[in-house]
């Protein structure tokens, strides 16, 4: 084992094993730099940005194979390269590619005992050669105290007071707050990315040429267009613009499609395109943002879905069987918002998209108890499929049959329309919306019965008062539209779904009854109560004093994941983004096909970062560059504790069944 | 169902209350949805009630069902105009073929909806032909005949600034046969003629739409 990492990390381009090979060809822009830092990774810090596509793409981390005896004292770098990968948690979770014997438990201890510095000491173990082959690809730029220290040969860094006072500011430093003047950062445009390109309508407007610039210059494109090259949907720029491309791509995809071998995807300087067929559909995603196949592959699974949940799949197979020259674009009139919400929660980042899991709202369990059987006892037929509370994109509360559990993805989806589209806005008003939910059935429709009420202390949903007799106050016309004033994430949505197209007034009494116990005892000012106070801070409320600064924790069984408040540090987009490209990257290293990794951590410029894969959790973390990984993996496992010690108050478990 | 009062009018000291389905029908884009400000774009059809006086003791409780205007959700449409007593079809002032869209609603309205249903057409974007007299493709005077000629309460409108809005809605609730409704009066507008209505054409699920 420790021979076969060890090759890795000296040999470049490293010889992966047979199934390797295919990811690596998939990932061609990582270069052979990549998986010397990928298994050296707590020593080296050479990574440029986070976002710079020639790092963070995932590809697998090599992770060495168990069953080959350690090698002999020769090989003292390649048991340094391995037990970097080796992280040892209270729980007995273990990468794979342990080492065997002491020196990899020695590591963190003699981490622990610098506390706070990722390498001084380490030095001592690594022999002269290696040193220099880790330094040669060391950028010379701003590197963390660690390495510099590594330079000097004797123990005295440690005592210094220069070096003291510089490993204690070090430790202090924030994730993606360290710049890099030699690199330009990719996403410098991020800011401009969901601006839309001019038309060519407008007055004064950009010739053809800016317009163009301006549609090159966006990090994310999504693109739609049927096998017969009609254009159907682009993220950006309108017809004008897209039209030539969306015929070069058509050309290209049908050329591989001819010859029996569709294209999956292809690299074009930094820019990733990745192509999915469905049908008579053409899907393509062109990122500048590193996200891997399966990411992107899945974000247009996701707009595929979102079509389907608007024409149901037997009439989108329908419309083309008819007339394959259909222009899709009129039967999916009035969607484009949909899509593009659903694109830009992608290209912003979306916890929820990346881990396939949905993100509850934290209440007590005795209260979330409440909220569903005063739920259950609410439901008043109407052949109820699914009944949700949702609160901001929060799940409060869900009652379902025994027979039918929800899917992340169809709930995406709902999401998506209610929260971020716009679409349906909060109101008092009750909306039915005619739906496909794909993963639960593509053949048909459900109905969907949308109701929101204001998390606003002072508003009382109007129909309560249309439960009673009193004939209600005639008020002048126009004033009495509701105003939209509570923003998508502080409104409380009551949804129900049915198979029944004419069991909205069953929907709404069940809604009613479920108001009016919810208003009569204190579960609603429960529930606003956790909305206003938000997700838990990391360092006041989940783990004073962490090194931490972000984190996701996804709970596999329930499908549901939970993390920190990201402010204030993640609250604007850039840093958002540089947060979930990392995430990204984490991912994309640990579920790359082939991959059986366990434990990854991570050393960057601008970051740490730590992903711990077990069969019941998934743990992404990320803190500050120079954090060392004994603070790391300590921090991690406060983080895991705390999640179970919260675990009925993060997450619904079961629901309410009926 | 069961929280909620039966529709009619009810009688009190000397005040009447009349509650009525009333169903708004139109092309996507004619601004139908500003009708109801709350929504930006129509997908599915909103339920929402409005109320109002039409003088010291006559109130008239709307039950809305703004429906969405795109070709897919057409085989929809009956589940909502079936039971309606009245119903506003809207068209772009500024767009000819909204009109014609219009019409053809009406005429599906007098051929499958209710016999004494009273339909209003409304031209919409109002605003905009005032600011610029230049964009009005439909002029009132052809839409006004034609309203005659199908026995339609005619109105331009500018939702936006609830101009004509109001007495749009006045002139159907005087329309309207307040003083027959009363609660043992059965109307075809009560709801569970919508609510139990398997033979609705294309809204089974399983069945592919044939839209």
């Amino acid at each position: 084992m420790a021979e076969d990492g060890g090759k890795r990390a000296h040999l470049s381009p490293p010889g992966p094993s047979a199934g390797e090979l295919t990811h690596i060809a998939h990932e061609n822009y990582s270069s052979s730099q990549e998986n010397k830092i990928q298994s050296h990774s707590s020593k080296l810090v050479t990574r440029p940005n986070v976002g710079d596509e020639s790092n963070d793409g995932p590809p697998p981390p090599l992770p060495p194979r168990p069953g080959v005896a350690p090698s002999p004292q020769a090989a003292t770098t390649k048991v340094q390269s391995i037990d970097v990968q080796t992280l040892q948690f209270p729980d007995g979770s273990r990468g794979t590619f342990q080492t065997p014997g002491a020196r990899a438990m020695s590591t963190p201890v003699q981490l622990a005992a610098n506390s706070g510095s990722s390498t001084p000491g380490r030095s001592s173990t690594v022999d002269a050669d290696d040193a220099m082959s880790v330094m040669s690809i060391v950028a010379p730029t701003l590197r963390p105290p660690g390495d510099l220290a590594s330079l000097m040969v004797s123990d005295m860094s440690r005592k210094s007071p220069a070096w003291q006072l510089l490993r204690s500011q070090s430790a202090s430093v924030k994730p993606f707050e360290t710049v890099r003047l030699d690199v330009r950062d990719s996403l410098a445009d991020f800011a401009q990315e969901f601006e839309p390109v001019p038309g060519t309508s407008e007055q004064g407007g950009l010739g053809d040429e800016q317009r163009l610039a301006v549609w090159k210059s966006k990090l994310k494109h999504y693109m739609i267009l049927s096998s017969s090259g009609k254009p159907i949907y682009s993220r950006h720029g309108d017809l004008s613009v897209v039209n030539s491309f969306m015929g070069v791509i058509q050309t290209i995809i049908s050329f591989y499609e001819g010859a029996d071998n569709p294209l999956q995807g292809f690299t074009a300087g930094g820019t990733r395109f990745v192509i999915v067929t469905e049908g008579p559909l053409y899907f393509v995603a062109i990122s500048r943002l590193g996200e891997s196949d399966a990411q992107l592959r899945s974000q247009l699974e996701a707009l595929y879905m979102q079509i389907l949940s608007t024409l149901t799949l037997p009439n989108l197979t329908s419309i083309f069987a008819h007339r394959p020259n259909t222009d899709l674009q009129k039967p999916l009139a009035g969607t484009e918002p949909l899509l593009s919400s659903l694109a830009d929660s992608f290209t912003r980042g979306s916890p929820s998209v990346l881990l396939s899991a949905l993100e509850c709202l934290k209440l007590r369990k005795s209260h979330r108890a409440s909220i569903t059987s005063a739920f259950l006892k609410s439901h008043a037929g109407g052949n109820l499929l699914y009944g949700m509370i949702v609160a901001g994109g929060r799940l409060v509360s869900v009652i379902r049959p025994r027979q039918h559990s929800l899917h992340p993805s169809d709930l995406q989806l709902v999401f998506n329309m209610l929260f971020e589209s716009g679409g349906i806005r909060s109101g008092e008003g009750e909306n039915w919306i005619p739906i496909c939910l794909p993963a639960f059935n593509n053949r048909g429709y459900l109905y969907m019965y949308v109701s929101f009420f204001d998390a606003a202390e002072n508003t009382a949903p109007s129909s309560t008062s249309n439960s009673s007799d009193a004939v209600p106050e005639a008020i002048p016309f126009s004033p009495t539209h509701p105003t939209p004033q509570a923003t998508s994430s502080d409104s409380i949505a009551i949804i129900l779904i049915s198979p029944s197209p004419t069991s909205f007034y069953d929907l709404q009494s069940t809604r009613n009854n479920l108001v009016s116990s919810l208003t009569k005892g204190p579960l609603l000012s429960h529930i606003r109560t956790s909305i206003q106070s938000g997700r838990p801070s990391l360092t006041t409320q989940i783990s004073p004093g962490t090194p931490l600064s972000h984190f996701l924790y996804k709970s596999r069984a329930n499908v549901q994941f939970c993390m920190p408040s990201s402010s204030p540090q993640f609250d604007s987009p850039l840093p958002r983004r540089k947060l979930m490209s990392l995430y990204h990257s984490l991912h994309g290293a640990v579920h790359a096909r082939h991959c059986h990794l366990k434990v990854l951590h991570s050393v960057a410029d601008d970051s740490t970062s730590l992903a711990w894969i077990t069969p019941t959790f998934e743990l992404y973390c990320v803190a500050g560059p120079n954090v060392s990984r004994a603070a790391m993996t300590q921090g991690a496992n406060r983080i895991v504790q705390w999640a179970k010690r919260e675990e009925e108050r993060l997450f619904i478990i079961g629901g309410g069944v009926f | 169902m069961a929280s909620r009062g039966p529709p009619g009018a009810r009688g009190g000291m000397n005040t009447r209350f009349a509650q009525f389905k009333l169903v708004l029908l139109g092309e996507s884009a004619v601004g139908k949805d500003q009708f109801d400000s709350y929504r930006e774009s129509t997908i599915g059809a909103a339920f929402l009630t409005q109320t109002i006086s039409l003088d010291e003791n006559t109130t008239v409780k709307f039950e809305i069902w703004d429906t969405a205007g795109q070709e897919r959700y057409k085989s929809l449409a009956p589940m909502y105009y079936r039971n309606a007593n009245c119903a506003v079809v809207v068209y772009d002032i500024t767009q000819a073929s909204s009109l014609d869209k219009a019409k053809s609603w009406v005429k599906e309205l007098q051929r499958q909806a209710n016999e004494s249903i009273i339909i209003a057409l409304a031209g919409n974007k109002l605003d905009l032909v005032s600011e610029q007299p230049d964009k009005r493709a439909v002029s009132t005077a052809d839409a006004e005949a034609y309203a005659k000629e199908a026995g339609l309460l005619f109105f331009e409108t500018s939702a936006k600034t609830a101009e004509n809005v109001r007495d749009l809605f006045t002139a159907i609730a005087r329309r309207l046969p307040l003083d027959q409704v009363g609660p043992r009066h059965s109307r075809p507008g009560q709801r569970q003629g919508v609510s139990l209505n398997p033979e609705s054409p294309n809204t089974n699920v399983g069945g592919p739409c044939a839209c």
